[in-house]
């Protein structure tokens, strides 16, 4: 499952949907495999699409639940929307979300609703979450 | 301001198959690029289509991505005869223009014929056929490899009968090439050469125009949820799309060895970058989260031919009672990696109404969903098409087989404003498909 999953992903049980703390789900860092699959082509103006719908705060959460603190605390902005426009430092850091949104894979691993606190697996890359009769 | 830009005559070529889907798909590409078409002449029963456009860029984009047609030229002339056709030709108002434009580009002739059968026609006959279009006096050279200008010859033959080919033919149309179709990518994703595919995959050729009607673009978010084996996603990813999908059955979805699943197909397309993920999910216990703005929603759901039709629960609730008290090993059951949840059946039309509910949700304003759905033919009684007061039925298209039939149905999100008649929680099906499709439909 690749890390920009986690920004869409919620707690599957419906009376959470009411809680704040239902997205993101937290996940178990000491549980989770991450695999950097390189052969995904940036594609750099698709990628700035993509962008707008993504949750800034879901991404720090997650990634510190990683163990990665260096993120800075604001969604990068972009000064174009046309990649050829984009300087340098633009041109750096729209890899780097590649690499992390695109290109980390958790190839095992397991999370939380931090609401009610139901664990969901991820098995070879794809997430379960299918819910036992009594919270269905 | 007023425009008064000068309109200039193109013939559409199209192909004669999957009409009831033909006008759905021109129309629908049209409007993603705010393309104006009259289809006052537009006709089934023909392949070609003449429309007035207001350059070549616009009919570039019109038919770039197109499934159901060839090409798209601009017109120079027609006529019964080849000797009718070059006076057509002479006598066009924009002919002397044309010819000033295209004098010197390099450029080469093309041959099409419609129902003529294989070709009638020694290379003599064509070079002379080429000859007799010597007013037009190009000078650019001859490039039959990257030629700047192509111009085509159409030839139109009336059959003999079904099974025997027109002797000559009956129509003559010339233009110059300006756009070719994506019919290529009917052959790039048949499911004969895809390496993950299973009983439900979808075959290629409607699974791209579905993605067209449904207007599927670049850097727009798909999803499909009962993607089985990912025949939608692959085609949305084809369009550029950010494409997932889930399904309640996990076996399909992981496909038989890392090689061999759905992201190993969007490896062999060189559109990994396309791909976002697939997940065992139950549709009707969505976790994907609630503001998450989705494009476009393309899907077949389950009728219980090949997948029967189950959402989570207990089939018989009072046997799970305590249930999720139960520990293995000082851990709740039902909490462990291994747990496998059961499943429970559920009426199509519930299913098809909390899909028609979750779309007026997660679609933008005019964003669209599309699925499939299978009809008996026999029955005397008109199928009813699941409404929602949000959402416009925009189309209904019909693929006939012998006993039974499928439809496209598409709708677009026209929001709460809309206010169109409903139909939910009603019993719509008055037998189920898959009863009537084990009985042979008797």
């Amino acid at each position: 499952m690749k890390f920009l999953t986690t920004n869409f992903l919620k707690c599957s049980v419906r009376t959470c949907d009411t809680s704040n703390d239902s997205f993101p789900l937290q996940y178990d860092g000491s549980k989770c495999e991450l695999v950097q699959d390189e052969s995904i082509e940036l594609n750099p103006e698709f990628l700035l699409n993509i962008l707008d719908r993504v949750d800034w705060d879901a991404v720090l959460s997650v990634a510190a639940d990683l163990g990665n603190t260096t993120l800075p605390p604001n969604k990068p902005v972009f000064s174009s929307t046309s990649v050829d426009e984009l300087n340098e430092d633009e041109q750096a850091v729209l890899r780097d979300l590649h690499v992390l949104l695109v290109q980390t894979n958790i190839v095992e691993g397991e999370m939380k609703c931090k609401n009610c606190g139901h664990i969901y697996y991820i098995k070879n890359s794809i997430p379960n979450l299918l819910l036992p009769p009594h919270l269905a | 301001m007023t425009n008064v830009k000068q309109k200039k005559k193109y013939l559409l070529y199209m192909v004669q198959v999957h009409t009831n889907f033909r006008r759905a798909e021109l129309e629908s590409l049209a409007d993603l690029y705010n393309i104006d078409i009259d289809f006052a002449t537009y006709s089934e029963d023909s392949p070609f289509f003449y429309v007035e456009l207001d350059s070549d860029d616009v009919a570039r984009d019109w038919i770039k991505r197109s499934i159901l047609t060839r090409a798209i030229y601009e017109y120079w002339g027609d006529g019964k005869t080849l000797e009718e056709l070059h006076e057509s030709i002479k006598s066009q108002p924009f002919i002397e223009h044309y010819k000033q434009i295209y004098k010197n580009d390099s450029f080469k002739f093309e041959f099409e014929n419609y129902r003529g059968g294989s070709n009638k026609y020694s290379t003599k006959d064509r070079i002379k056929q080429i000859e007799s279009f010597g007013y037009l006096q190009f000078e650019g050279k001859i490039d039959l490899k990257k030629a700047k200008q192509v111009y085509t010859l159409i030839e139109q033959y009336e059959p003999i009968s079904d099974n025997i080919a027109g002797e000559k033919p009956t129509h003559f149309i010339f233009g110059r090439l300006v756009q070719t179709s994506n019919r290529r990518s009917v052959e790039k994703f048949d499911l004969k050469k895809r390496p993950y595919k299973g009983t439900t995959s979808f075959e290629a050729e409607l699974s791209l125009i579905s993605c067209n009607i449904a207007q599927v673009k670049f850097g727009s978010f798909m999803y499909d949820p009962f993607a089985g084996t990912g025949s939608f996603l692959v085609a949305g990813g084809h369009f550029g799309a950010l494409v997932f999908g889930s399904d309640i059955d996990g076996r399909m979805i992981r496909g038989r060895s890392l090689n061999e699943n759905i992201s190993s197909n969007f490896k062999h397309y060189d559109d990994s970058n396309k791909f976002l993920d697939v997940m065992t999910m139950d549709f009707t216990h969505n976790a994907l989260r609630s503001n998450l703005v989705i494009d476009t929603i393309l899907c077949d759901p389950p009728y219980g031919i090949r997948e029967s039709i189950k959402v989570l629960g207990a089939r018989d609730p009072e046997r799970f009672v305590g249930k999720e008290n139960i520990e293995i090993d000082g851990e709740k059951a039902y909490l462990r990696k291994d747990y496998i949840p059961t499943k429970k059946p559920i009426s199509l039309d519930l299913l098809l109404d909390d899909l028609l509910n979750f779309a007026s949700e997660r679609l933008p304003i005019n964003g669209r969903l599309a699925f499939w759905m299978p009809t008996a033919n026999d029955e005397n009684i008109e199928t009813i098409v699941p409404l929602h007061s949000h959402l416009e039925l925009k189309y209904n298209c019909v693929q006939e087989f012998n006993k039974w039939s499928r439809r496209l149905l598409v709708y677009i999100n026209r929001g709460p404003s809309f206010n169109g008649p409903t139909n939910n929680g009603t019993k719509r099906s008055t037998t189920n498909f898959r009863e009537r499709y084990f009985s042979n439909f008797n």
